[in-house]
């Protein structure tokens, strides 16, 4: 198995590590039993995602695509952000070992996750 | 970049004289051991005096020394030859939760088949209670299997009074002694083991080699079907130049045997003292005591394994884990959790194992590198930081 050099970038120099302070959504997924635990914290403004923050508990290819995610949410509308897949992240990393394509590549889920969180919220506050 | 190479539970470098010893069967020995002709006499020459090396090893007559590809192929003769030879005495199998997966797979293979099997259950340190396995024996158990020193803790089982039990019962007893051979003392006098399995390349041998001792007199079908090497048990043109290495190997493992202990104990004890001292949250699993000297399974809390492992490559350190993602499974390590490991701690493992050529600067120099790796990954966990905060 050996990941691409997007991958090890991410892992390396993971980009938008942390917390975000009184998030507008947050996105917790994954178990210990399977080894990977992901935290996305975003921030929204006008519709918008404006900054989006993680914490992962993984290997490689669960910290490469929290960390690409961030990205690849940043500045993008909720709508925009909703059709983000986990193919989307795994074609942005120039792809994962087959065997990490389900098992690590969660970061999707946790956005969606977020996002639902972010909506909820909207619906009790409106 | 310094390399660090401590994955000998993996694999092990060929030594230089195992090397040497090997290669004149690769080219003016080169003959077929069953040949009647010089170059086949001067094969089967070698062969034998090879079975005499290992089966010394163990205090066993060479006469029951077989070669085999290696410690899986040992292990799978070992269960489900004696399982096939022995089923109108019974169906019944004992082994334990720990095994490697040469043993665990062959029983499943032979659940499928009608046998039924028991997997003795192990303490927080990963050994077998004995009582236990006295409790499951039954009137149709035909065989017991217990590994030695486990692969992934170095945890090592009181195989001499569950050797015991079987021989007490009638019932034959396996030992996956894979890691131990050449490490730990092994008598399979004195430790009533019937079959033991063996592999070259833990034990800076050549790999795709190894060998199995059956004790003579035991009823084992062969899996291997062909000429009449290896007395019938094993078919296959013999691997000459892999079996002179295994035998030298083993020689050389003998003789070094007290030395490499002391080494290896110095190294681990020097390691987990500093580790200790500059990481916290690090639990060494397994047996602190009863274990290969030269293993070492640690948990940094809060860190997944191959995180670690992919860091520690890029310091150039060689190492492995228990993680699921390291082992294809969707599961932490079946030995950890038999050991109720908590699932998170078990994901966050490293196997350090040490060998020979590794000195203390190698030990200085990973206790260099890793408090900030660890350091670095915890804060990125959403758990470290929680279990912080409790």
């Amino acid at each position: 198995m050996s990941y691409t050099a997007k991958v090890m970038d991410h892992f390396t120099n993971p980009r938008n590590v942390g917390e975000i302070d009184k998030p507008d959504g947050v996105g917790e997924i994954g178990n210990p039993v399977c080894g990977d635990i992901m935290k996305l914290y975003i921030k929204v403004k006008d519709g918008r995602i404006v900054d989006a923050k993680f914490k992962t508990f993984g290997c490689g290819a669960a910290i490469a695509t929290s960390s690409m995610i961030t990205e690849l949410v940043k500045n993008k509308t909720l709508d925009e952000a909703e059709k983000i897949s986990r193919k989307t992240v795994a074609d942005a990393l120039d792809g994962l070992p087959a065997n990490k394509m389900h098992c690590s590549n969660l970061a999707a889920d946790a956005l969606h996750k977020a996002i639902e969180d972010y909506k909820k919220h909207q619906n009790k506050t409106a | 970049m310094k390399r660090v190479y401590l994955d000998h539970s993996a694999t092990t470098p060929v030594h230089p004289e195992v090397l040497e010893a090997m290669l004149p069967y690769y080219k003016d020995k080169f003959g077929n051991a069953s040949s009647i002709h010089q170059f086949g006499r001067d094969a089967k020459d070698a062969l034998e005096q090879s079975r005499e090396a290992v089966a010394k090893v163990i205090n066993a007559a060479s006469s029951e020394v077989y070669f085999t590809s290696g410690g899986t192929e040992s292990d799978n003769l070992a269960l489900k030859g004696t399982a096939l030879a022995n089923k109108n005495k019974g169906k019944h199998i004992i082994t334990s939760q720990i095994e490697h997966h040469a043993v665990l797979e062959s029983c499943k293979f032979l659940k499928k088949e009608g046998y039924d099997v028991t997997y003795l259950p192990v303490d927080k340190y990963g050994l077998v209670d004995p009582g236990v396995l006295r409790e499951n024996i039954r009137k149709d158990t035909i065989l017991i299997s217990i590994i030695h020193a486990n692969n992934e803790t170095g945890t090592i089982q009181p195989i001499e009074e569950l050797g015991k039990i079987a021989r007490e019962n009638g019932i034959y007893f396996h030992s996956d002694t894979v890691q131990a051979f050449g490490k730990i003392p092994l008598d399979v006098q004195k430790m009533g083991i019937d079959m033991l399995s063996v592999s070259a390349h833990k034990l800076y041998g050549p790999k795709g080699v190894g060998a199995i001792y059956i004790r003579k007199g035991t009823r084992i079908s062969s899996l291997v079907h062909g000429g009449h090497h290896e007395r019938a048990r094993r078919a296959g043109t013999e691997n000459v130049p892999g079996i002179v290495g295994l035998a030298k190997a083993a020689e050389i493992a003998s003789k070094d045997m007290e030395t490499q202990h002391q080494h290896l104990k110095n190294l681990t004890e020097s390691f987990l003292k500093k580790l200790s001292e500059k990481i916290p949250d690090v639990f060494l699993n397994g047996h602190p005591e009863k274990k290969f000297a030269g293993t070492l399974n640690i948990s940094f809390k809060g860190v997944e394994g191959e995180s670690i492992i992919l860091s520690l490559d890029m310091k150039g350190v060689a190492v492995a884990s228990g993680s699921a993602c390291t082992s294809g499974a969707l599961e932490p390590s079946h030995v950890l959790s038999a050991m109720r490991i908590d699932p998170a701690l078990a994901q966050s493992s490293i196997r350090f194992s040490f060998g020979r050529e590794n000195t203390m600067e190698d030990v200085d120099y990973v206790v260099e590198v890793l408090p900030a790796i660890i350091q670095r990954l915890r804060s990125m966990s959403p758990i470290y930081a929680s279990s912080k905060k409790e």
